[in-house]
């Protein structure tokens, strides 16, 4: 009976587990395997617009075409590779400003008094539950020509003429790190919050001036923070669409654009698929990364 | 030395907000602009407002937005709650590591990839085995789903490796089952993070647009995907009116939760103080007798 019971348990401890694996297995693992075999077909006038990689070529042949063309197109044409190079840069200077702008806040609000601390987190992820896409198009209003700040800096005499900051990277920077802010201080404060003031005292006491306690003392215990934070804000930022396409100039080169226009302009599909699978390769490290960051930080296994 | 510490922390802070504030601000204060012109002030009026009300094509995108919306967060919660638990609960097991890197990815993978390969694959599914036929509400649901469980498990995860398990272990020590535990015990306890990751779900959900434009077929236009065409040409006021009428949702929604947690809490300590009460009293009553 026990034995029985034992193994209805297993049993119920595997169909668990089984739905979320199975779900994510197929909506999420199977279709980048997918993108992989239609980023060797080429491209056809057809719904869907491929070729089929398999052909039954009469009697129980199978024929398989594989196509690299579609990758050699992408070595060749520049476009490509100024598009993969420019978003990394893009989102390394964004990621960099976000972690120059996110440290001192997360630091300030992890300093403050515990009370406060709660509400003050609550008002940096307050703008995350409004619309990512009408806090970006905010910023149109803002950097516009007649726009705020351009008006504003009028006002006070600083410029004469409105300076052009729509469409520009500036406004795309701006748009990075207005928008993953938040995604930067929720680890850092997390990190900052935790951390043991009693090692600040030891080496107040031990002859640390404030700043060299900070620097040699809270920095490097608050790494995990920053390389989460940085992970966080730099992967999604490489294939951002949204913020580029609205703020940015129309001819400003970001992968995430090219692959939007080769799928829904050119209805390209097998050159769109390609450009994915080419800017996953560009991004399995740093997801790894972050994924074996992420699963310490949650504890790891439990028990 | 100290108050010097303390006025930079409060510039940081003012500074701060100020960068994550102005621009919501300035959405709502230009929706009450009578001009057409988004940044020209012409006077106060609400007009936007009605027009909005009168925009039947944005009516029936939010109209799918929210239908879309709170199918997804519901059935993201229930997969997000189980992979969570699997993940803080099972130990480690075969195909650990691979579960937690499909619940990771999903967080910080470029939407342009997740949409695009959600779409190939409902194509394929539907040359081989004829489902999901086209794409509209069905498809888009299921790719919501698959993003947004993916911070539900995260949420969940944390919850309950924080949470402390000796309650689950006495309820098993004195014989409940396992699936009796997790409704009588578990459940409960991890409730109020079940309640934040649906919030979360729901919001993202409604909020998605380029995994949407990838899943979404014609005439199934969700909200995301109509402010964009809109924005694309330009500031419209009635956008501006439509971001408020969010922001003041949002505002009134994260005030209720704050008042319902907040008196939940005080409700606890009240019980705990009644029991330490009765305890005392308890005490004393043996003490005279």
């Amino acid at each position: 009976m026990k034995a029985l019971l034992k193994r209805a348990g297993l049993q119920g401890r595997s169909v668990v587990a089984a739905v979320p694996y199975l779900w994510l297995l197929l909506f999420f693992l199977i279709p980048f395997v997918i993108v992989l075999k239609i980023s060797f077909s080429s491209s056809l006038i057809a719904m869907p617009p491929y070729e089929p990689l398999l052909h039954w070529t009469g009697e129980k042949v199978l024929q398989i075409k594989l196509n690299l063309g579609n990758f050699a197109f992408l070595v060749e044409d520049n476009l490509y590779w100024k598009a993969y190079l420019n978003s990394i840069w893009v989102a390394s200077v964004s990621t960099f400003f976000c972690l120059l702008l996110g440290y001192p806040i997360a630091y300030a609000i992890a300093r403050s008094n515990p009370s406060a601390r709660n509400i003050l987190m609550l008002l940096i992820v307050l703008p995350f539950w409004t619309s990512f896409l009408l806090r970006v198009y905010a910023w149109i209003g803002i950097l516009k020509n007649n726009g705020l700040l351009n008006n504003f800096l009028i006002w006070i005499g600083a410029i004469d003429q409105p300076i052009q900051m729509l469409q520009t990277d500036f406004a795309v920077y701006v748009g990075i790190v207005y928008s993953y802010l938040p995604f930067m201080i929720l680890p850092l404060y997390a990190n900052l919050e935790k951390m043991d003031l009693t090692l600040l005292e030891a080496a107040a006491d031990l002859g640390c001036k404030p700043w060299q306690g900070f620097l040699k003392v809270t920095l490097p215990l608050s790494l995990p923070g920053v390389r989460a934070g940085c992970l966080l804000v730099f992967i999604p930022a490489v294939g951002e669409f949204v913020i580029p396409s609205l703020l940015g100039d129309p001819g400003m080169l970001m992968i995430g654009k090219v692959l939007w226009t080769e799928f829904f302009n050119n209805r390209d599909w097998p050159v769109a698929s390609a450009v994915a699978i080419v800017l996953l390769l560009f991004l399995v490290i740093p997801m790894m990364y972050f994924q074996r960051a992420q699963d310490a930080e949650a504890g790891g296994v439990h028990r | 030395m100290n108050q010097g510490r303390n006025l930079f922390r409060t510039l940081v802070l003012i500074l701060g907000f100020a960068f994550l504030y102005i621009p919501i601000v300035s959405l709502i204060v230009y929706s009450f602009n009578s001009s057409r012109l988004v940044t020209v002030w012409g006077g106060f009026s609400t007009k936007w407002y009605g027009a909005l009300l009168r925009n039947d094509q944005i009516l029936n995108a939010a109209m799918l937005s929210l239908k879309v919306a709170a199918i997804s967060a519901t059935l993201a919660v229930v997969l997000g709650t189980l992979a969570g638990l699997v993940l803080a609960r099972f130990g480690p097991f075969k195909g650990r590591t691979l579960l937690s890197g499909l619940t990771t990815a999903p967080l910080v993978m470029p939407e342009v990839i997740t949409g695009l390969s959600l779409l190939l694959l409902f194509v394929t599914m539907e040359q081989i085995i004829g489902w999901p036929a086209g794409r509209g509400m069905t498809t888009i649901i299921i790719s919501h789903i698959t993003l947004t469980m993916a911070f539900v498990t995260v949420v969940v995860q944390s919850r309950l490796s924080q949470m402390d398990d000796s309650l689950e272990e006495a309820a098993m020590d004195l014989g409940a089952r396992p699936h009796k535990v997790f409704f009588l015990i578990t459940l409960p306890i991890i409730a109020p993070a079940l309640m934040s990751g649906w919030l979360l779900a729901f919001t993202l959900s409604l909020d998605d647009l380029v995994i949407t434009s990838f899943v979404a077929g014609p005439g199934s236009s969700t909200l995301p995907m109509v402010i964009f065409s809109k924005v694309r040409l330009g500031v419209s006021p009635d956008i501006n009116a439509l971001a408020t009428i969010l922001v003041a949702i949002v505002a009134i929604g994260v005030i209720v939760a704050g008042f319902t947690m907040s008196r939940q809490q005080k409700q606890r300590e009240r019980d705990a103080q009644m029991a330490l009460a009765a305890n005392q009293q308890m005490i004393e009553s043996v003490k005279k007798g």
